[in-house]
């Protein structure tokens, strides 16, 4: 593996801006509903509170789905710029989704979060509830597709070669690839990680203005709002983690082997607690605490199962140990911390106030799932190498014809363009946080409202007490 | 027998010449909706006159731009679902212009988020500039590209390109970078007719009528150009019917000089120029979709580039179910968002840009 190739090169570029790009999309996915749900209850009960907090989320989602839509523009065009050989082989297949995508979901995402953005006020309450429905509808349609097209690279599925590239003979083909299994786990199991974060982002916040005391009485509503979606959403995801864990083992074996650190084939494989691998030598430094016949059960739902170790792959068919391991190992421990929190907080949502040390573990888990998410997509994208097809086409064999030097300069430039906009992008949401649900500095600031707190004893609320 | 393919790839090719006719479709669309959002970040620096204006011209394209946006996507990715080999070559062989026109892109989009979320003029400025950089760039990009397409491209059989950034900047190139700039300023500043009242409006006006004339000379210029570099007149001699396409880009750019101004008809008329001239240039390639500059036979086509019959089939019924729906409620949305943008609007509303 040269490291100024092309392919690698093109490897960290294409690394850097999805590793990017997934900081801002899950959380719009999740919150989006969040703000859904609370704008439906604005409309039903015309209550105002709600409408402040919409308006409050509703900036933190508007700068994350700006930056979410901008930043994913550039992973389609680095198919064609970067993978040049894969898009040629595959676009008869893969093409369609992303198109699909772009055609039924991201343009009534993109036309109808301007309604809602822009609509306050101008369009019919009704318009406007259903605009937020339909960009979460949208965003989450949006998913499907993608995670379909990547599901596809992982599990190859419905495709018949024809000239030396992959295409749909017939509309079987077609169907095999939207019902793929390995990718509906797989979307089930990104977007309830979406909708996990998206909660426990709602939670973070509302418990920090909390512990400042600021509007404590509205923030607690979200977070009787976002408790229980966000332990019921947890609950979700580990369930369908395990099945997903289930396909994945029968489908990718080297992957199974590489992130349970399994050398050898065996039966009633153990799962250990701890462990370290010892890659030159092809077996492991550190076992220690085994649960007997549990590497089993976790991959195929049966203690006595067989399981294929490393040893049983050439080593050019391996993926890289180290890194999967981890990743999957970060991932899981988060998620046991994540259930952990979600039911403190669903036990304390009524006064999280008095509960300040839960309150303070909800906000400084803020940055722990987007963690969580990077390493599963670690785990499914490094797992997957060597191949960028799995089991198809390898990495190695389809970056594009073009200089190296050109790639190098692209990624410096993708480094620091988008470590720039994420610094930015922090910014504006701290600030957003800090002023909390009041109007925004540059409205012209509600004056009646001023009025009232200017002139404290107003005629009618003397009367009333007169 | 030679004959060794699925019979189904040697059918007709109406399947071929339906997507080429789609594709040049989708581009058409994304130039002259996103047109006018270029032309707008173009002209700011020079047409706007304090930081209320700004605003106005920000808010022209406020909820219309994103919209408009993902028409360059889903034109992306259609070359990659229908002609996957176009997709393929295009893109790495335009690598450098390609990533040029991704940055621009996405410093347009964040500037139009960012502005107005901090109170400070330096932090203004910064995104006004991205902005003007994010409009001017992707409208000099696009032509510079398209004008490199009609003249062909040094690719080889393999679709590896021969040649480099500076290579793609020939005398023609140019021209058809300068060509696109003023044809989407020229429909910024219709747009902001339309949108704005007063001084601004007026002012969008006297610029129309001065870009038109600028737009008249470049258009004969880069035309007349085309017919020395290209074969793009003599495939529309070869099919005369294309020959609508010219006579009616040359009568729509009549029309939106002499509609009234400040009208959307002026702006429509503009827009059908803009569809024309996409229609006459990319169908005079056809069935080129990259023609390469060193032998016919490289050249990158309809047929040589499509997915298999199935795919093509697939799409046409995604196409024909969905985009028809996002046209109607994107027709929708730009009639509900129709009404000029007041110095008022931006006091009360605190959502605008």
């Amino acid at each position: 593996m040269e490291w100024l190739s092309v392919e690698m090169l093109s490897r960290m570029q294409f690394a850097v801006a999805v590793f990017f790009h997934f900081l801002f999309v899950p959380l719009t996915l999740g919150l989006s509903l969040l703000i859904a749900v609370m704008q439906t209850i604005y409309y039903r009960t015309g209550d105002e509170r709600y409408k402040r907090l919409v308006r409050f989320w509703g900036r933190l989602f508007l700068i994350n789905f700006a930056v979410g839509v901008v930043t994913g523009i550039s992973l389609v065009f680095q198919f064609g710029t970067n993978w040049s050989r894969y898009s040629e082989y595959v676009g008869g297949v893969f093409g369609p989704l992303l198109a699909i995508e772009a055609t039924v979901a991201f343009f009534l995402e993109s036309t109808f979060i301007a309604v809602w953005h822009f609509g306050w006020e101008r369009v019919s309450k009704k318009l406007h509830l259903a605009s937020i429905w339909l960009v979460t509808l949208a965003g989450n349609i949006s998913a499907i597709w993608i995670i379909l097209a990547n599901g596809w690279m992982q599990n190859p599925v419905g495709y018949t070669e024809i000239n030396g590239v992959a295409q749909l003979a017939n509309l079987g083909d077609f169907l095999t690839v939207i019902s793929n299994p390995y990718a509906w786990g797989q979307f089930f199991h990104t977007i309830l990680g979406a909708w996990v974060l998206g909660g426990f982002f709602v939670l973070g916040i509302s418990a920090w203005l909390i512990l400042q005391g600021k509007q404590a009485d509205l923030f607690s509503r979200c977070v009787k709002i976002a408790a229980p979606f966000t332990l019921a959403a947890v609950l979700c995801l580990m369930l369908v983690g395990h099945l997903h864990g289930n396909t994945m083992s029968r489908v990718q074996p080297t992957k199974l082997a590489a992130m349970e650190l399994l050398w050898d084939t065996q039966k009633g494989a153990p799962f250990y607690i701890f462990q370290w691998p010892d890659v030159e030598n092809e077996r492991n430094a550190i076992e220690l605490i085994p649960i007997p016949g549990m590497l089993s059960f976790l991959a195929y739902s049966d203690f006595e199962a067989e399981v294929q170790g490393l040893k049983d792959f050439p080593k050019q068919d391996r993926p890289p140990v180290l890194p999967v391991f981890l990743s999957f190992r970060l991932m899981v421990a988060l998620g046991g911390l994540f259930l952990l929190l979600a039911a403190l907080a669903c036990l304390y949502r009524k006064d999280l106030g008095k509960h300040r040390l839960t309150a303070w573990m909800l906000f400084l888990n803020l940055p722990l799932p987007y963690i969580a998410i990077a390493a599963g997509w670690m785990l499914a994208e490094v797992g997957r190498q060597p191949w960028i097809i799995y089991g198809l086409k390898r990495t190695s064999e389809m970056a594009s014809p073009i200089p190296a030097s050109s790639v190098g300069i692209s990624l410096l430039a993708f480094t620091m363009a988008y470590a720039f906009l994420g610094v930015v992008a922090l910014y504006l949401m701290r600030k957003t946080v800090m002023q909390g649900a009041e109007a925004p500095s540059n409205q012209a600031a509600e004056p009646p409202s001023k009025q009232v707190a200017a002139t404290p004893s107003k005629p009618d609320g003397g009367e009333n007490h007169a | 027998m030679p004959d060794v393919m699925p019979v189904a790839l040697l059918d007709p090719t109406w399947l071929q010449t339906v997507w080429f006719l789609l594709w040049t479709l989708l581009w058409a669309v994304y130039f002259m909706l996103d047109g006018f959002d270029f032309g707008l970040g173009t002209l700011m620096p020079f047409m706007a006159r304090n930081d209320l204006e700004r605003r106005i011209m920000y808010n022209a394209s406020g909820p219309f731009w994103d919209g408009n946006e993902v028409w360059l996507i889903t034109a992306g990715g259609v070359t990659f679902a229908a002609f996957p080999k176009a997709y393929a070559t295009l893109f790495s062989a335009l690598y450098a212009p390609l990533l040029m026109l991704l940055f621009a892109l996405i410093f347009r989009a964040v500037a139009f988020e960012f502005r107005n979320k901090v109170d400070s003029p330096k932090w203004r400025k910064f995104w006004d500039i991205c902005k003007f950089f994010g409009s001017f760039v992707p409208a000099l990009l696009l032509g510079v590209a398209f004008a490199n397409l009609f003249q062909g491209i040094p690719i080889d059989g393999e679709g590896v390109y021969h040649g480099n950034l500076l290579k793609l900047l020939s005398p023609y190139g140019l021209m058809g970078g300068v060509f696109f700039v003023l044809m989407f300023a020229h429909h910024g500043a219709l747009w902001l007719a339309v949108k704005s009242a007063g001084p601004l409006h007026d002012r969008a006006v006297a610029w129309s009528r001065t870009l038109w004339l600028l737009l008249l000379a470049a258009a004969v210029l880069f035309l007349g150009a085309t017919a020395v570099f290209t074969n793009i007149y003599a495939s529309i001699i070869q099919t005369p019917p294309l020959a609508v396409f010219p006579i009616l880009a040359v009568l729509l750019l009549l029309a939106s000089r002499f509609a009234r101004a400040g009208t959307y008809l002026a702006w429509l008329a503009h827009a059908g120029f803009i569809v024309c001239v996409t229609f006459f240039g990319v169908l005079g390639m056809y069935p080129a979709m990259i023609p390469s500059s060193l032998s016919q036979a490289y050249s990158v086509t309809a047929m040589n580039a499509a997915a298999s019959p199935t795919t093509l089939k697939i799409m046409l019924v995604v196409v024909i179910i969905f985009v028809p729906l996002v046209i109607a409620y994107q027709v929708f949305v730009y009639v509900l968002f129709r009404k000029k943008i007041t110095a008022e609007d931006l006091q009360r509303q605190s959502d605008l840009y």
